[in-house]
């Protein structure tokens, strides 16, 4: 069986990828497409150590992040379709009212 | 088999990762993470999590990808609504800050000492729908139950954002 | 009598319901408000006060705790009252006088813009003064006690348009501060030394703690003598009272001649034990009192403002009282603090009311004959004049000589204080009946527009001062000394709230000279009154024109009294502008170049500082994202370093 190692590195770059994601990306459907890699990455590892451990605790922890994540799409996407809808934009640098 | 069925999926995972995030194209964008979600789902079944393996293909891949479409299409967003790109000026920074993240991550699993467990005498509900459901009905109740008030309160959310006027 | 908690409170709820919503209610509703409160209050009084005659006299000391206000460690103090004979008297002359002049305030405040404002203070007023005089510890009683100093402020400057009147308002608040600061070092003092606040168990304590005549003792009845000295108008800070007179008239009667000015002969009546047992301090009291007396007395003699006359009287007749505490006698204090009540209101409101007839005129020399304009007020006035001078049958007779006498007879007196009286007294009569001549009889000297308008004073106004007529006539009878086959029955209602000082003192009840000495100063001193009447009639009515050659007969010394002995001035001089002097350099030097330096210079280095900083908050999302990673970063390759 493959090792719980090769897991984890799988996990970790695909959690890179997303944090790149973020920090990069200008269009803000991407960024938070890039969010939901990270947070599938962390599925990722949960699911290949509840397997290495034989306890069933990740997968109801990842059941438990899925339904973050879907509250948390419908949630920013509104907030995105508010935010197209009062500036015609989805770069997410012309959002930059957060200064004083 | 089960290495080659492991390196070939996984390979295509962050193919896919990669390419979400490179694409100009929302639409594509969504399409690559989609084949991420898939070759993740065919991970989860190796690692025999079978019901959270659907779970993964039908309200990942499933529903909230379609929202996503739904709102690029309501969008309608076009190249120009992105604007002009500003270079960053910490990119090479930041480069280096992933790259770092991604070697840290590595020595952390590298030095771990995690001990193999054999897979053999696993239960043979372990992953299953009724395993996963039993832990989420006894030892995870209020959890569970809490993620309804989560869900509604996601719900009212997402309609007083998107509502035009109050 | 368990509703005694209720006397002050519903005054409060008065002022509550018209300082709030005053601005919207008509004036008759306002005043039915303001009077109806104060009414209540004195139907409960008088329920409280036949209440405790039921008692058996040993036990007529009603303590009602309301509720526990500052517990703090061995500090306790209650919002407790406390109904003894003492407060009984208080209370119902507060109540009482307090509706009487409410009553009047109606017809005289009825044209005023801050009709709703006058009768909310005047509320407020009462409330604090209930609270002040049925307080059962010291720290509630100062509550009273600043209460009713902020109400005098507030009512001194109530027409605050007008710059002396503000100017007097602060005035008294300034020189009252003095006092109160006295005040509160000495019930600092009480619970530093006996541990308790509250009068029963310093009046208990005290005698076994502290030593008779010891340092303590002195001090904290000096300290506490000191807040009389303030509120009450003793030399030297009674230099607030003729200035106060910038208020309505209906404020001066209530709070600068009936009341608030009172606060301090019942605060010293009530600490009775402790001023027993420090003999200089009843010393310093009586000698300080009797100058007072006398010197207010010549302060009176030549003004020519009406209300001012009537203030250097108040505060005479306030040393009077003091005198009386002085000598140990503190049931004559409280009964002429009574009858001074009800024939100083009397008169201030008479006062009022010339005033009001003479469209605002207070100047004496431009009034003149207006005894058959006014006939009711002149009535009135004459008896409030007869019993402040002590002609026998009215009041004052009875609670003056009473002092008188116990001034000369008592172990603390001496036949020099009574001889000071004597004079006071004389002058008292002198310049009251002045007033009399000057304001009702001789020529008119007012001009014609004044007398357009003159008008005796409506119904709500004079029927107060037929009341407070009869109350200055008959109101001495209750306290009937046994010489004159009464019964002193006032001073043995107030007895047990002084018997315990009457022990300490060794004072032996009833003991003394003979009646016949009594008789003796008791005609020697109507024959002085009586004698100086006749001197005012002789100078001011039968010979009017000699009058002001009279007053110029007296040269250098008539200058002086009649500038009230450039008191002002010198404290002018010697107080207040060194200090003015002193704080302005402060101001000018210290406080704008050193302390507003240092903060302005603090905040300046605290700008520049956010300044280099603000550039870090980008408001971009990614920038802060960046941020975050580096930070994450960081931590994790801290924990792996320092594995």
């Amino acid at each position: 069986m493959v090792p719980l190692e090769y897991y984890l590195i799988v996990a970790g770059i695909i959690f890179t990828i997303g944090m790149i994601g973020v920090i990069f990306a200008r269009n803000i459907i991407i960024i938070f497409m890039a969010i939901e890699l990270m947070l599938n990455a962390a599925n990722l590892a949960m699911i290949a150590f509840s397997r290495n451990l034989g306890s069933m605790g990740g997968h109801v922890m990842v059941f438990m992040i899925m339904t973050v994540a879907a509250a948390e799409a419908a949630v920013g996407l509104s907030i995105i379709i508010a935010l197209f809808r009062n500036r015609d934009s989805a770069n997410i640098d012309e959002v930059n009212l957060m200064k004083w | 088999m089960e290495l080659a069925i492991f390196i070939l999926t996984s390979l295509v995972a962050i193919v896919a990762a990669l390419l979400v995030i490179l694409q100009r194209n929302p639409i594509a964008s969504v399409m690559y993470l989609v084949t991420t979600f898939v070759a993740q789902a065919i991970l989860f079944i190796q690692l025999r999590a079978a019901f959270i393996a659907i779970l993964q293909v039908i309200v990942y891949a499933g529903a909230i990808m379609v929202l996503f479409l739904f709102v690029i299409m309501l969008l309608n967003l076009r190249r120009e609504d992105f604007g002009k790109d500003i270079k960053l000026k910490y990119k090479p920074l930041a480069i280096a800050f992933a790259v770092v993240l991604l070697i840290e991550t590595l020595v952390v699993i590298n030095a771990s000492m995690i001990p193999a467990q054999p897979g053999a005498d696993l239960p043979a509900t372990f992953g299953s729908v009724q395993g996963v459901g039993r832990e989420l009905f006894t030892t995870y109740l209020y959890p569970f139950e809490l993620t309804s008030v989560l869900l509604i309160v996601a719900i009212l959310g997402a309609v007083v954002m998107a509502k035009k006027k109050l | 009598m368990e509703l005694i908690w209720l006397i002050p409170l519903v005054p409060l709820a008065g002022f509550l319901l018209n300082g709030l919503f005053g601005k919207s209610f008509s004036k008759p509703v306002i005043n039915t408000i303001a009077c109806g409160t104060v009414a209540v209050s004195f139907l409960l009084s008088l329920n409280a006060f036949f209440g405790l005659l039921r008692l058996a006299p040993e036990s007529r000391s009603v303590e009602y705790i309301l509720f526990s206000w500052i517990p703090s460690g061995s500090f306790n103090a209650d919002v407790g009252f406390l109904l003894d004979p003492l407060s009984a008297v208080m209370i119902l002359v507060v109540s009482g006088v307090g509706f009487l002049i409410h009553v009047y305030s109606v017809g005289y405040m009825a044209h005023d813009e801050g009709y709703a404002r006058f009768f909310t203070y005047l509320n407020l007023f009462m409330a604090s003064m209930l609270i002040l005089v049925l307080a059962n510890n010291f720290v509630l009683m100062y509550v009273g006690w600043e209460g009713v100093g902020l109400c005098s402020y507030l009512l001194i400057g109530f027409w605050y348009e007008k710059r002396s009147a503000t100017d007097a308002g602060k005035k008294a608040f300034i020189v009252n501060r003095i006092g109160d600061f006295g005040f509160a070092l000495g019930i600092m003092l009480l619970f530093w030394t006996i541990g308790s606040v509250h009068f029963s168990t310093v009046f208990d304590l005290a005698p076994q703690q502290l030593a008779y005549g010891g340092g303590i003792v002195t001090a904290a009845t000096l300290l506490l003598f000191l807040g009389a000295v303030g509120k009450s108008a003793q030399v030297p800070l009674y230099v607030w009272l003729p200035d106060a007179m910038e208020g309505p008239t209906p404020v001066s009667a209530l709070i600068h001649a009936a009341t608030m000015v009172t606060a301090g002969v019942y605060m010293v009546a009530r600490c009775n034990v402790l001023y027993m047992m420090a003999p200089t301090t009843l010393l310093v009291v009586a000698v300080v009192s009797m100058f007072t007396a006398f010197y207010a007395a010549t302060i009176g003699l030549f003004q020519n403002d009406i209300k001012r006359v009537l203030a250097y009287s108040t505060i005479s007749q306030l040393g009077y009282m003091f005198v009386a505490c002085g000598v140990a006698a503190f049931g004559a204090g409280i009964f002429h603090l009574m009858t001074h009540a009800f024939f100083k209101a009397l008169l201030f409101l008479g006062a009022g009311s010339v005033i009001h007839a003479m469209s605002g005129e207070q100047d004496m020399r431009r009034m003149g004959g207006l005894k058959s304009k006014l006939p009711v007020t002149y009535t009135t006035m004459l008896v409030a004049t007869l019993a402040i001078s002590g002609i026998p049958l009215f009041s004052g007779f009875f609670s003056k000589d009473e002092i008188l006498w116990q001034a000369f007879s008592s172990p603390f007196g001496s036949p020099l204080l009574w001889v000071v009286g004597l004079l006071t007294a004389g002058l008292t009569a002198f310049y009251m009946f002045r007033l009399i001549y000057l304001t009702f009889f001789g020529q008119r000297r007012y001009d014609d527009h004044v007398a357009s308008h003159l008008h005796e004073s409506p119904k709500v106004m004079t029927v107060p001062l037929m009341i407070l007529a009869v109350l200055s006539v008959i109101g001495g009878y209750i306290g009937l000394p046994k010489a004159l086959l009464g019964g002193a029955w006032f001073e043995h209602f107030l007895h047990p709230v002084f018997a315990k000082g009457a022990e300490i003192g060794k004072l032996a009840e009833g003991a003394g000279e003979s009646h016949a000495t009594e008789y003796v100063l008791m005609l020697a001193a109507v024959a002085f009154v009586v004698l100086m009447i006749f001197t005012a009639k002789r100078y001011y009515l039968d010979h009017a024109k000699d009058s002001e050659q009279f007053e110029h007969g007296f040269g250098g010394l008539y200058k002086v009294v009649y500038n009230k002995y450039y008191i002002d001035e010198l404290y002018d001089k010697i107080i207040v502008n060194p200090l003015v002097k002193g704080s302005n350099l402060l101001w000018q030097k210290f406080d704008v170049l050193i302390i507003d330096g240092f903060f302005n210079g603090a905040a300046w280095l605290a700008g520049q500082w956010a300044i280099s900083m603000r550039k870090l908050q980008t408001g971009m999302v990614r920038s802060y994202a960046f941020v975050f990673l580096g930070g994450a970063i960081f931590v994790i390759g801290y924990l792996i370093l320092s594995r």
